[in-house]
């Protein structure tokens, strides 16, 4: 079994997910904060590798990517920070990441140097089932699951088609919109899920606009995971991030475990 | 050539876009599917390219360009005639008409010279649908007076400070706004890029160009062209003048990509020439990157001409070698521009006067009795103040 999977095999467990980009607002920064994650309460570690174009994301996560660009973060020196944390951390890690660097890297090459610094799965937004064939049989080969998304848009066709290609887990996009930190729940999410549900056998993670305790409450009761970014990438440039980012996670992580304590 | 089933033409085009809007682009090929033998949507089409946006446009022989380039006979296809001042009248006219017919009442745009999002404006003025623009700061200030216009016709201008703050990053906000409300809205995508079904439907929309230069080179010349040029950014006024030519073996077609301050300076917009394959705004095609796979801030004179990317059907048509793509630098450009406002009275935008300036050199060294057409795809008045700029004060 892989250490995914193991991660949604566990009784009663609901995983959280954080996101971080890599190398910001520094290098060292994320070699720091990714364990403090993994003690905190964090499950999956989701690595994001900076791109000039994240159409996919709001303006906090433009603007980490943006940073760690002008600090001349590359795929390679993330898949060499991937390498270090793997040591350090006994939880999975994933990356995210547009697919052009991946398609520069060479897709084959990418994989093969994912699955050596001990990545575990490939997010990548803007790569679609219709275009995943190659890639998916890339990352199978080297050991990796590659995560599709979907979205309240998808079609009951979309759902079906994720739900037979989809490794490790599928990741639901809560909204219909970019990535960022939002005030509530959309209202349609529960339906969401539950149409999602009824057809796929993988867990499945919710994520995009979730940041505050309450909303991985509710979340967590509807889905097997949560995914929290945007929040996390504003906690990095707190006073003392290290300690800010301990307090945010934990407590996720308990309002996840205790998901009565408020009703 | 079409598509294929997952719109690729060749190894370029698909669709790479974030899962929330693959059903809105399945949704939009079904809907154009539907209109495309609709024989009462073309009718209104034509009817409106005839009555709103003036066509058919003139095939103008240039003389005095002619004679002073001294060789073959050089005609310019007059898109700058066209209302609102360039070929991108086709396309919008033809997707709003589109848009209205799926029930999309807001419509979204990105701009680069801001010819797309004037052309845009104009159609939801007509068509009485919501219109929100997005274009970039830099071209903002250095396109004002199209933002005017764009205001003026009722359309609300976003600017977009992100990135290089030109077109490219104009086109990341644009997606942005689709992905956040896919449902109500329609993206009026301007150029012959992005994921399938786009760069096939602005192509049918701007094919009109080639469809009637075809007719007027018959009628008027009782032959085809040798030579067709146009200028290539994302690709839209060349792939509609070559596309109805493309079985026509003995005509030549040239791209005229835009060389910045040189190719060799890094510093240009010349994805064809010097660029590798790549996925950016959801489709595969030549792109400009750097040695990480991050997308290349680029430069031209012409910020219609200034964008990393160029249409999937180009890079297909590059590869098969029907199509020849060349770069010409910011001076020969600004040399082009000149010389047709002098020898012709007529100033055209710097984005044709790339063609224009690589047409000269081709007539200079071509017989007297061959033709050369050139895609005059927009006017120059937008450009008055890079000119002034560029030549000193003093024109």
């Amino acid at each position: 079994m892989n250490r995914i999977d193991s991660v949604f095999n566990r009784p009663e467990h609901k995983a959280l997910i954080a996101y971080v980009t890599v190398g910001y607002p520094s290098i060292e920064a994320t070699l720091k904060v990714v364990p403090i994650l993994a003690k905190s309460g964090c499950d999956i570690i989701e690595l994001g590798i900076p791109f000039s174009d994240p159409l996919a994301d709001g303006t906090t996560i433009q603007k980490a990517s943006h940073y760690a660009l002008q600090n001349g973060v590359t795929p390679k020196i993330c898949l060499e920070v991937a390498s270090q944390l793997s040591q350090m951390v006994d939880i999975p890690l994933v990356f995210m990441s547009y697919f052009n660097p991946v398609l520069w890297h060479g897709a084959e090459l990418f994989c093969r140097d994912c699955a050596d610094a001990g990545v575990d799965g490939l997010i990548i937004p803007d790569l679609p089932p219709e275009e995943g064939s190659e890639l998916e049989a890339i990352t199978k080969r080297q050991g990796l699951d590659l995560i599709y998304l979907l979205a309240p848009t998808s079609t009951q066709e979309r759902i079906r088609l994720v739900a037979e290609r989809s490794r490790g887990f599928i990741y639901l996009v809560s909204v219909t919109g970019v990535t960022g930190a939002r005030e509530s729940l959309p209202a349609d999410l529960e339906t969401f899920i539950a149409r999602v549900k009824a057809l796929a056998a993988q867990p499945l993670c919710v994520g995009f606009g979730i940041s505050t305790p309450e909303q991985v409450r509710q979340v967590a009761r509807l889905a097997d995971g949560v995914i929290v970014g945007s929040r996390i990438i504003q906690l990095m440039k707190a006073e003392e991030p290290t300690e800010a980012i301990a307090s945010f996670v934990k407590g996720l992580r308990s309002a996840i475990d205790k998901p009565t304590a408020n009703d | 050539m079409q598509p294929d089933e997952r719109g690729y033409f060749g190894d370029y085009g698909g669709r790479f876009v974030p899962e929330t809007l693959m059903p809105v682009l399945d949704e939009l090929t079904e809907a154009y599917n539907h209109v495309k033998t609709d024989a009462f949507f073309w009718a209104e089409f034509n009817e409106l390219s005839r009555d709103y946006s003036g066509r058919p446009t003139p095939l103008y022989p240039a003389e005095g360009l002619s004679k002073h380039c001294g060789g073959a006979h050089i005609f310019l296809k007059r898109e700058d005639l066209a209302h609102t001042g360039a070929h991108k009248i086709n396309n919008a006219l033809g997707q709003g008409l589109l848009a209205r017919r799926m029930g999309k009442h807001r419509i979204i745009a990105e701009t680069g010279a801001g010819q797309h999002g004037v052309a845009t404006a104009a159609v939801c003025a007509m068509l009485g649908l919501e219109c929100i623009i997005y274009m970039g700061e830099e071209d903002i200030r250095r396109q004002s007076l199209n933002v005017f216009r764009m205001k003026l016709m009722g359309a609300e201008v976003r600017p977009v400070s992100g990135g290089s703050r030109t077109l490219k990053d104009a086109i990341n906000e644009a997606i942005r706004d689709w992905v956040t409300h896919p449902q109500e809205t329609h993206y009026l995508l301007g150029s012959v890029v992005g994921p399938h079904p786009y760069p096939m439907i602005v192509r049918d929309f701007q094919s009109v160009i080639g469809k009637e230069t075809r007719e007027q080179a018959l009628a008027k010349l009782g032959r085809l062209p040798d030579y067709i040029i146009a200028c290539v950014g994302g690709g839209s006024n060349a792939i509609g003048i070559f596309y109805p030519f493309l079985e026509d073996k003995n005509v030549k077609l040239i791209g005229v990509e835009a060389a910045g301050r040189g190719i060799i300076t890094g510093e240009h917009a010349a994805s064809l020439v010097a660029g590798k394959m790549g996925v950016l705004h959801g489709s595969k095609s030549y792109l400009l990157q750097d040695k990480n796979g991050q997308i290349r801030e680029t430069h031209s004179v012409s910020a219609g001409l200034d964008y990393p990317g160029v249409g999937p059907e180009h890079s297909y048509l590059k590869d098969s070698g029907r199509v020849e793509y060349v770069a010409i630098n910011d001076k020969e450009a600004l040399d082009g521009f000149q010389l047709l406002c002098r020898t012709e009275g007529i100033t055209p935008a710097l984005e044709p006067a790339h063609a224009i300036a690589y047409a000269a050199g081709v007539a200079g060294s071509l017989d007297k009795e061959k033709i050369i057409v050139v895609n005059l795809s927009g006017r120059g008045d937008k450009d008055m103040d890079i000119v002034v700029e560029a030549l000193g004060v003093q024109p």
